[in-house]
């Protein structure tokens, strides 16, 4: 068994589990955020009316709240969700509620791996669809609605049909203008917005084991833009380092078996990648950079899930330090945590000295809530996930997906700009 | 369950079209539902559709079950595509809002907008009324069956 099917059988008590059997999965973590948790209260609610009880949770210490949404709060609506989403969590008892405004909290998939949330191994479910980014640290990591969720809360499980795998074989370490953000954009362009559709993607080889584990989470990140019921990678040394810096203790990896199967598996050569974009309106829209075409931005947009890791920030730094931006810039680290290292290290400064503007943690103008959201005929370059009409604010504006290393080097010219192409 | 179609010749219907994230803090079904669709076609309520047909990949993007609620209280029983993005898929099953359909390219191409249809899920078939035509659904999965049957995950239960 490969490892996502070694994670299925143990949480479904089976020695073996294939590829479509359908099981019910003992889960061992589950996240909700400000958008499903009212979602999953509503519902508690529609469940209580029927008569179903819904007074104690499976395991409250296993679940686990972010606020990322839409904090801080731009209107009553948003304040509300929170409020009652903070009753729900003192109701039920919940493990570990990260709030806005109290030390450390941002966006759900960063706390994930900040705070060590989810170990090697786990099934760990959330109500948001980028649960899969975490998948990154060994887990099977994949993202519910509300209904599955409340399901999960009162029952400890839920039933998944069991993936066929995928396997990405990188051969060497990426050369230094490329980042796994150009990997997973490649990988999308080729296999489109449903090619990995009900399965698992797989990351593996040389290349992998050479990359972090935060290139690693971008990687994840993105499976679910091309359909994936999850993204993984093998826990190794570094995914054990990653989680024990951050204190986790007890760490009990799971790999796949020698003789591990995959349905597919793609091969891609590091020398060869080169630093992508995805064009308006789908994330498939691939293009080189160099190919791009001119088109003047209006803004450069370096925040979110995917790309506000502190290694995103550094990349930012890298190209920013010494220079001016020349179109409006908005960096919004992806946690309280990574906002305090990048204070520490000095990358803070260097973005204020550039021109840019420094936000709170938030998942803000990725989804088109608020904190920064595009006019019509607005243009952005973003270090985001997705692109489909009105995905960042007006239906008439236009985004175009980047690493956070080309989506800096826009900044400095105001056009789509290669890294290796700046003056 | 018959009933007119609103057809959407395209792939990739995703969440942010069926319904755009500046309402995703909405939790009032009849609310959202006023919100659906508007991010591609503003004159979808007027259709009066109790079916969408559209082409691969439907419901793409967001985990948001914001998506089948609001095209359910919007009036629409069943959506049929030619494939289903994987939450949209479940949130409508598990949450007993609507109906995921399967159907095959020959109906995706035929069925007109406008058109009037019949389901019949017990059969297997898509009557479309308006032509005199009828296609076959790809059968749900046995899981899913049992779970339509039980009005929705909260009504199933597993052996």
């Amino acid at each position: 068994m490969n490892i996502t099917e070694k994670i299925l059988a143990r949480a479904s008590g089976k020695s073996s589990i294939s590829p479509g059997d359908v099981t019910f999965a003992n889960v061992d973590k589950v996240m909700m955020h400000d958008v499903s948790g009212p979602g999953v209260i509503k519902v508690f609610e529609k469940l209580q009316k029927q008569g179903i009880d819904t007074e104690k949770l499976w395991d409250p210490s296993r679940v686990w709240v972010a606020e990322d949404h839409f904090v801080p709060s731009a209107e009553k609506i948003s304040a509300e969700n929170i409020s009652k989403l903070t009753a729900f969590v003192k109701k039920y008892n919940i493990g570990r509620h990260f709030r806005y405004g109290m030390g450390q909290y941002g966006i759900c998939h960063t706390i994930s791996h900040e705070e060590a949330m989810v170990m090697p191994g786990d099934v760990y479910v959330g109500g948001d669809s980028h649960t899969n980014t975490t998948g990154a640290l060994g887990a099977f990591a994949c993202g519910l609605g509300h209904t599955d969720i409340a399901y999960v809360l009162l029952h400890g499980r839920i039933w998944f049909r069991v993936p066929e795998t995928y396997y990405f074989h990188l051969d060497a370490k990426l050369p230094d203008h490329i980042m796994a953000k150009d990997l997973i954009l490649h990988i999308i362009g080729e296999i489109g917005t449903d090619g990995g559709a009900y399965r698992a993607m797989q990351f593996g080889g040389p290349g992998i084991d050479a990359m972090s584990v935060q290139s690693r989470l971008t990687l994840c990140n993105m499976t679910t833009e091309a359909g994936a019921k999850c993204g993984i990678v093998e826990p190794d040394q570094k995914t054990i380092q990653y989680l024990e810096s951050r204190g986790a203790t007890n760490i009990n990896p799971v790999t796949g078996d020698a003789d591990a199967q995959y349905a597919k598996r793609f091969e891609y050569e590091a020398e060869k990648l080169e630093p992508l974009v995805a064009e308006p309106f789908s994330p498939e829209n691939t293009k080189p950079v160099r190919e791009a075409p001119t088109v003047e931005l209006d803004k450069s947009y370096i925040g979110s899930c995917t790309g506000a890791k502190y290694e995103d920030l550094v990349a930012v730094a890298r190209i920013l330090k010494g220079r001016k931006v020349r179109i409006r810039t908005e960096i919004l680290p992806a946690a309280i945590s990574i906002y305090r290292r990048a204070m520490e290290n000095g990358l803070l400064s260097i973005f204020l000295d550039a021109g840019a503007t420094i936000g709170p943690p938030t998942c803000g103008a990725c989804c088109g809530a608020h904190m920064g959201v595009l006019a019509k005929d607005e243009i952005c370059i973003s270090t985001t996930n997705r692109n489909f009409p009105g995905r960042m604010g007006h239906v008439e504006s236009q985004t175009y997906l980047a690493s956070p290393l080309v989506a800096a080097a826009s900044a400095v010219t105001g056009k789509i700009t290669d890294p290796r192409d700046l003056p | 369950m018959s009933g007119k179609v609103v057809r959407y010749g395209r792939d990739n219907i995703d969440t942010d079209v069926i319904i755009p994230g500046q309402y995703l803090k909405i939790h009032d079904y009849e609310e959202l539902a006023r919100h659906a669709m508007e991010g591609m076609d503003p004159d979808f309520h007027s259709k009066k559709g109790s079916y969408i047909l559209a082409g691969k990949n439907f419901g793409c993007g967001s985990s948001r079950e914001h998506a089948p609620i609001a095209l359910a209280h919007s009036g629409i029983k069943a959506v049929l595509a030619l494939s289903f993005a994987r939450i949209f898929y479940r949130n409508a099953v598990d949450g007993a809002f609507l109906l995921p359909i399967e159907i095959g390219e020959d109906a995706y191409q035929k069925i007109a907008d406008g058109s009037e249809i019949d389901i019949d899920v017990g059969a297997g078939l898509v009557r479309d009324i308006t032509a005199g035509a009828q296609y076959k659904m790809r059968p749900f999965p046995e899981m899913i069956s049992k779970i339509i049957e039980a009005g929705g995950l909260f009504g199933y239960k597993p052996e």
